[in-house]
């Protein structure tokens, strides 16, 4: 009992990180039916920019107050990676628009290699580590000499979570750009009839999804307090599990499917064999996507017309 | 809305001009080389058989396939080469072929969208002009777009177009695959916006005994060339367009 409720709290912490990532997975393909490979590395690089920021803010400039640090570096962090989506989208995705399916996403993984290689030329090929940030934990209850524990960084990560998912939602949901952004994946010829231009919604969907990377980039700097170059790819491949296991074009989807893989992962670490985590992890995907081919939240192919 | 023009002749330079428009799908020409003017205050109609390329010429006109000769003039300005979101700010809306509903959307959101070039500056008030309009759109208003009927789909996307208060209105196969009297009732529709709004409006159609009945003006398109055209009525009593187009087709 003291066991699960603590892995239930390390899983959920672990599934929002997963969660958000797999939500720009899910945009991208959705939008222009495209694997984004690269988007595991933009989330690495997001990380990077949030240690960088948080050293220099704190250290640098001294600011002393680590919550409002915590803030500047996850606002700074959003949009230098937000620049980055909309840059690479730019230079690598859009020239190859128009041209055959696999282009873009072979452009895509051209991506991922250059951004763990230029981190890795400019960084060093060491991951970095700083001093454990926030470090107060509340303890829930204890018995048998075993603390349930939740810590502090574990409430930022769910509550920044919480909050930017709600904010995304909203718009995605209720604003015209959202309502472009949703037009432009249902009928992209369409959306143009209707003056909506196109290209335009497309870069901010990966603006929108890179921000969202580099929230989970920024608490998964806080919560791990180490990054290094290699760090895009296991948590890069997991998020686009999540995203195929909520159904891929699902927003929901996505988060639900972030918080299953966080879930299973940590309870298998817990229960059975840390070394054997990651294929709990993919043999869950297998599983839903025999009986469930287009994901637990996605749409079948066949709609009405 | 401007003043209803009656006598289509008096209004100077035509509102559209397609003046020896050549599209191609890769290598196979689609459009020999069109001419066709719409002038302000108009109804004209262009008719002719499936594959004629009646759709790609009003794809054409939103630039998407683009012309590869020829030019288009919309109100006095050179469009041809306009990216296809900016020709669809200079308020000319389409419904297209297939109707086009977002299916995800609501009825609400896909009105929403029509209206979204100019700012939803009018919305509530054209939002109840075009549910008076079509009644069957209010009583569906939240629910998604592709759960609605063939006709309701249509008419959701004549509204849809019509939220954006276009000067030109672009209308392929409104009728196609509707029951008898939802087609009266959309050709209805189609003279009332252009009677008492004074909308200018191209239609292409193959139902060509409505569309001829309704037009000021009309075109005949034969495998991607205007073969004919003339007054509605001109066409109506032509012995090639009776044999070709309305035998036993009204």
């Amino acid at each position: 009992m003291e066991v699960f409720a603590q892995q239930l709290i390390n899983g959920l912490t672990l599934g929002s990180i997963y969660g958000l990532i797999a939500i720009g997975y899910t945009m991208v393909f959705g939008i222009i039916g495209m694997v984004n490979f690269a988007h595991g590395d933009v989330f690495m690089v997001s990380a990077f920019i949030a240690m960088i920021f948080f050293l220099l803010l704190t250290t640098w400039l001294g600011i002393a107050s680590i919550a409002l640090a915590l803030l500047l570096v996850l606002v700074l962090a959003m949009l230098m990676t937000a620049l980055w989506g909309w840059t690479l989208e730019r230079l690598a995705y859009r020239p190859l628009r128009g041209s055959f399916r696999l282009a873009p996403m072979i452009s895509a993984i051209g991506v991922a290699i250059f951004l763990a290689n230029f981190v890795q030329v400019s960084q060093g090929a060491r991951n970095k580590a700083v001093p454990p940030i926030v470090t107060d934990v509340i303890v829930l209850f204890e018995r048998n000499g075993y603390a349930v524990a939740l810590s502090y960084k574990q409430i930022i990560i769910m509550s920044v979570t919480a909050v930017l998912l709600t904010a995304f939602w909203f718009v995605v949901t209720r604003t015209s750009l959202g309502r472009a952004q949703r037009a432009c994946e249902q009928d992209r010829k369409m959306a143009a009839l209707l003056g909506i231009d196109v290209d335009r919604t497309i870069s901010l969907t990966f603006v929108l999804g890179a921000a969202l990377a580099a929230v989970a980039g920024t608490m998964f700097f806080l919560y791990y307090g180490v990054v290094g170059f290699t760090d895009g790819f296991i948590p890069g491949v997991k998020a686009f599990t999540a995203a195929v296991l909520g159904g891929i074009g699902s927003l929901p989807g996505a988060v639900l499917g972030g918080l299953i893989i966080g879930l299973v992962e940590t309870f298998w670490s817990a229960y059975f064999s840390i070394e054997y985590k990651d294929v709990a992890a993919f043999s869950i995907l297998a599983i839903v996507l025999i009986f469930m081919p287009s994901g637990i939240l996605g749409r079948p192919e066949v709609e009405k017309v | 809305m401007s003043a209803a023009v009656q006598n289509p002749e008096a209004a100077g330079q035509p509102l559209l001009s397609v003046r020896g428009v050549k599209t191609y799908y890769g290598n196979i020409i689609a459009l020999k080389g069109i001419d066709i003017d719409v002038n302000e205050g108009e109804i004209v109609t262009l008719i002719g058989a499936n594959g004629a390329g009646k759709s790609t010429l009003m794809m054409t006109i939103f630039g998407n396939p683009r012309a590869r000769e020829g030019t288009i003039t919309y109100a006095g300005r050179d469009i041809t080469r306009l990216p296809t979101h900016e020709i669809a700010r200079l308020n000319i809306a389409q419904s297209p072929e297939g109707r086009r509903i977002f299916p995800r959307m609501t009825v609400y959101e896909n009105l929403q969208m029509g209206a979204a070039i100019n700012k939803f500056a009018w919305f509530e008030q054209d939002l109840e002009r075009v549910t008076t309009m079509f009644p069957r759109l209010k009583e569906r208003l939240h629910q998604r777009g592709g759960t609605l009927s063939g006709g309701e789909q249509q008419m959701l996307a004549i509204a849809r177009a019509l939220m954006s208060r276009p000067k030109l209105l672009l209308l392929d196969e409104p009728s196609l695959g509707l029951a008898p009297l939802v087609v009266k009732q959309i050709f209805d529709v189609i003279r009332e916006l252009n009677t008492k709004d004074g909308m200018t409006i191209f239609l292409v159609e193959q139902n060509a005994y409505h569309a001829l009945k309704l037009a000021h003006r009309a075109y005949v398109m034969v495998t991607g060339a205007i073969t004919l055209s003339g007054t509605g009525r001109e066409l109506l009593e032509d012995p090639q367009v009776q044999a070709a187009y309305l035998e036993g087709g009204r």
